[in-house]
């Protein structure tokens, strides 16, 4: 009774307190949206978190920028996170990306009826992400390579304000992600020389970001592996596919 | 209420541009949904698949099923009959309703107005039929008679539930022993209604010849019209027909806001010079894109017609004509969250009116070997069927198979999956050289000159080579001139752990995709 108490002891309740009580509890599972069981482990509450922004990236983390070598591996890395939000019902977009392979979406599990496409949004693109994150949950946005401040931090916060994830590949690194995964590195297999084509890939991921996600984790997964999908390696017996 | 329906037989035949003489089939999802007279004589049926139906009528012609270009072609019949007759309703194409309260006592009885109406009619071979109520009316047009008024209910009693079209109903009628409406009219309305539900009771009231529209159908207030004017005028039909998608979602929201549904759409457009078409629809469970395709037909055809408009449209306007009271429907228990739907459907909306109606788009599989040839691209709001030609053939003529089945067809010579994560929409030039620095080049007959080496993409600096596979020929719609294309694709890793999907074609190397 400690709460009425005090509320009525100070004889009215301010308005946004009163919205508080009133709102309901909501459990840690509605506020995360589910990703595939082989990335669980990256992500600090073992799924997306509404209202949180994650950038994928391909460079690893804390390397200068003169060495930076940008590795591959982030479109398919942010595809990946897409598929299980969107297996499990919800509308995703992507934002920004031209050349992105459908097909590969497809195949690691986007369902592509709800994976609306606004390839060149052009100078409009704070507005077209803005009105995105207000509909849907999954927003995957490549930033151009400049961006205001200001818009940054208000794509940031609109997230938040409507639990949507925004998730950036590429471009800018203009925004305060709460979550960074970066490709640590990456190697093929299946292909030879002059024979075989590619199968499988292994790569490693290093998650780092802001508070929950402070801790550096790292995860070897195979993205894509032999069978399409997503599947994490486990290093005691890890293994090349194609011994 | 005293009602003329003109009624086109087989009309999507005579859309095509067949005539009744040839036997062919309109083919939707591997299922004939019309065929022409001769193919009937055949055995062919509604409903057959496309084997059966071939199996029946050997030289059967199948076409794609096509509701555009029929309610195109519709289009100078209706201005033909609306020339003498206000107040058209399009029920479909092929078939379209009119009151014959006014033009009857005009034209000196109802059966100088089917006299009339046939002639105007004659070259699609369109047949008339006066009776109460439009579903009556239908039935007498496909018997090509004139009911007296008052006779409706004896007309109907003859025939079988089927034609209801509620093939549920029909079925549980026919066990119950219940096989003409007749016996159905003769159940009392009140059980039907008990034991039927809504959906019955309307059936009843069909058999027993009274009229479909419930006595609750209605004009409704004015203010309900959305209008939209366009400035610039819109030249295309497709600037068109997303201004209407607009008005159609404005429109939806204020009748459910009223608890409404609509029923009759009256759809005006005009011109810079003053020229204007209006078209009635009728429409069963409105939705904001029914609507909208309803306008995109009455746009197609208008704009076809060699007599359409001289100019641009500026001004577009949706007029609910009747409305009932809604039902309401029954939100799917385990289904999809539909609000969610609207919700994200709400805002692509917006987007496509941010940066026009092209931008937003979503993604069809559909077959092919190259990454970028296995999707498709539509504009977000059109109908997510693939509208390209398959395999060289025009769709046309192609049977209807359904999207899932041609992109699983066989493709030998696909490339295999995981397929590239980054597809790049212009191929960006490469160079490849073999250890001896010389350009790696591929014979006619697919073999590669040397073992690639390096690579340099798009004039950047040159890269070891770690592992390839290749070369990977395909020669693509040999049989086409113009879409003929020749060309090696190769798997390559670079020393960075890239891998690339590359290209050969004509000599000149290119990244086609990138497994990002």
């Amino acid at each position: 009774m400690a709460l009425p108490q005090r509320a009525v002891g100070e004889g009215q309740v301010a308005a946004p307190e009163l919205k508080n009580l009133a709102r309901p509890v909501s459990l840690a599972r509605e506020r995360t949206l589910p990703v595939l069981p082989a990335l669980a482990d990256l992500l600090p509450e073992g799924g997306l978190r509404r209202g949180s922004t994650v950038a994928v990236s391909g460079d690893a983390p804390r390397a200068s920028r003169s060495e930076a070598e940008a590795r591959p591996g982030a479109t398919s890395l942010a595809l990946a996170l897409l598929a299980g939000p969107s297996q499990a019902g919800s509308w995703c977009a992507a934002v920004g990306l031209p050349s992105l392979g459908v097909v590969a979406a497809a195949e690691v599990g986007v369902a592509l009826e709800r994976f609306p496409l606004v390839a060149r949004p052009g100078d409009e693109w704070p507005a077209v992400v803005a009105t995105l994150v207000d509909a849907v949950d999954v927003v995957l946005v490549c930033l151009p390579r400049h961006v205001r401040n200001g818009d940054a931090r208000r794509l940031v916060a609109k997230a938040r304000d409507r639990g949507a994830v925004l998730i950036t590949a590429g471009g800018s690194s203009a925004l305060q992600a709460d979550v960074r995964l970066s490709v640590a590195s990456s190697s093929w297999d299946g292909l030879g020389r002059g024979h075989g084509r590619l199968q499988a890939r292994r790569i490693d991921v290093v998650a780092s970001g802001r508070g929950a996600a402070a801790r550096e984790r790292q995860v070897s997964l195979w993205l894509p592996s032999a069978n399409g999908g997503v599947e994490a390696i486990d290093h005691a017996n890890a293994r090349s596919l194609v011994s | 209420m005293r009602t003329l329906v003109l009624w086109c037989p087989d009309w999507p035949v005579t859309a095509a541009g067949f005539s009744p003489d040839e036997p062919v089939a309109i083919m939707f999802a591997n299922r004939v949904v019309a065929c022409s007279a001769a193919a009937r004589r055949g055995g062919v049926q509604r409903g057959l698949r496309r084997r059966q139906a071939e199996a029946r009528c050997p030289g059967l012609q199948l076409v794609a099923h096509d509701p555009t270009g029929d309610a195109r072609a519709f289009e100078p019949v209706v201005a033909a009959v609306e020339a003498f007759c206000p107040r058209l309703e399009i029920v479909r194409p092929g078939v379209c309703a009119v009151g014959t309260r006014g033009p009857s006592r005009y034209f000196g009885g109802d059966e100088a107005l089917t006299a009339r109406v046939t002639e105007a009619v004659a070259h699609v071979g369109g047949q008339a039929g006066i009776a109460d109520g439009s579903f009556a009316a239908e039935l007498a047009a496909r018997a090509g008679r004139v009911i007296p008024p008052g006779e409706t209910p004896t007309f109907l009693a003859t025939f079988s539930v089927g034609v209801l079209e509620r093939p549920e109903l029909a079925d549980l009628l026919t066990r119950l022993g219940i096989r003409t409406l007749g016996a159905f009219a003769a159940l009392p309305a009140a059980s039907v209604l008990a034991r039927f539900g809504a959906d019955g009771l309307v059936a009843h009231r069909l058999a027993s010849g009274e009229d479909e529209h419930p006595l609750s159908a209605r004009i409704p207030p004015p203010e309900l019209d959305v209008t939209a004017e366009l400035d610039p005028p819109a030249e295309r039909v497709e600037t068109a027909v997303f201004a209407a998608r607009g008005l159609a979602h404005q429109l939806c929201d204020e009748l459910s806001a009223r608890g409404l549904a609509l029923s009759c759409l009256r759809v005006e457009a005009e011109t810079e010079h003053g020229e204007t078409l209006v078209r009635r629809w009728r429409l069963e469970g409105a939705t904001p894109l029914a609507l909208a395709e309803r306008v995109r037909w009455q746009l197609d055809g208008w704009l076809s017609n060699p007599h359409g408009p001289t100019a641009g449209l500026t001004l577009l306007r949706l007029v609910p004509e009747e409305v009932l009271p809604d039902e309401g429907r029954q939100l799917g228990f385990w289904g999809g969250d539909r609000a969610l739907d609207d919700h994200a459907a709400r805002a692509l909306l917006h987007v496509q009116g941010l940066l026009g109606p092209d931008a937003v788009t979503t993604a069809v599989p559909i077959g092919g070997r190259g990454p970028a040839e296995q999707v498709q691209l539509v504009p977000w709001g059109d109908a997510r069927a693939p509208t390209t030609c398959i395999l060289g053939v025009d769709s046309r003529t192609y049977a209807g198979y359904p999207a899932q089945e041609r992109s699983g067809g066989p493709w030998p010579g696909r490339v295999p999956a995981p397929s590239p994560a980054a597809v790049h929409v212009n191929p960006i030039r490469a160079e490849v050289v073999d250890a001896n620095n010389q350009p790696v080049t591929v014979s006619g007959r697919g073999a590669a000159s040397g073992e690639p080496a390096k690579i340099s993409i798009d004039g950047g600096r040159w890269t070891g080579i770690s592992a390839w596979a290749g070369p990977w020929p395909v020669d693509e719609r040999w049989w086409d001139p113009q879409a003929h294309r020749r060309r090696a694709r190769w798997q390559v890793v670079t020393a960075d752990g890239t891998a690339h999907l590359l290209a050969v074609e004509g000599g000149r190397w290119s990244v086609e995709a990138t497994y990002d």
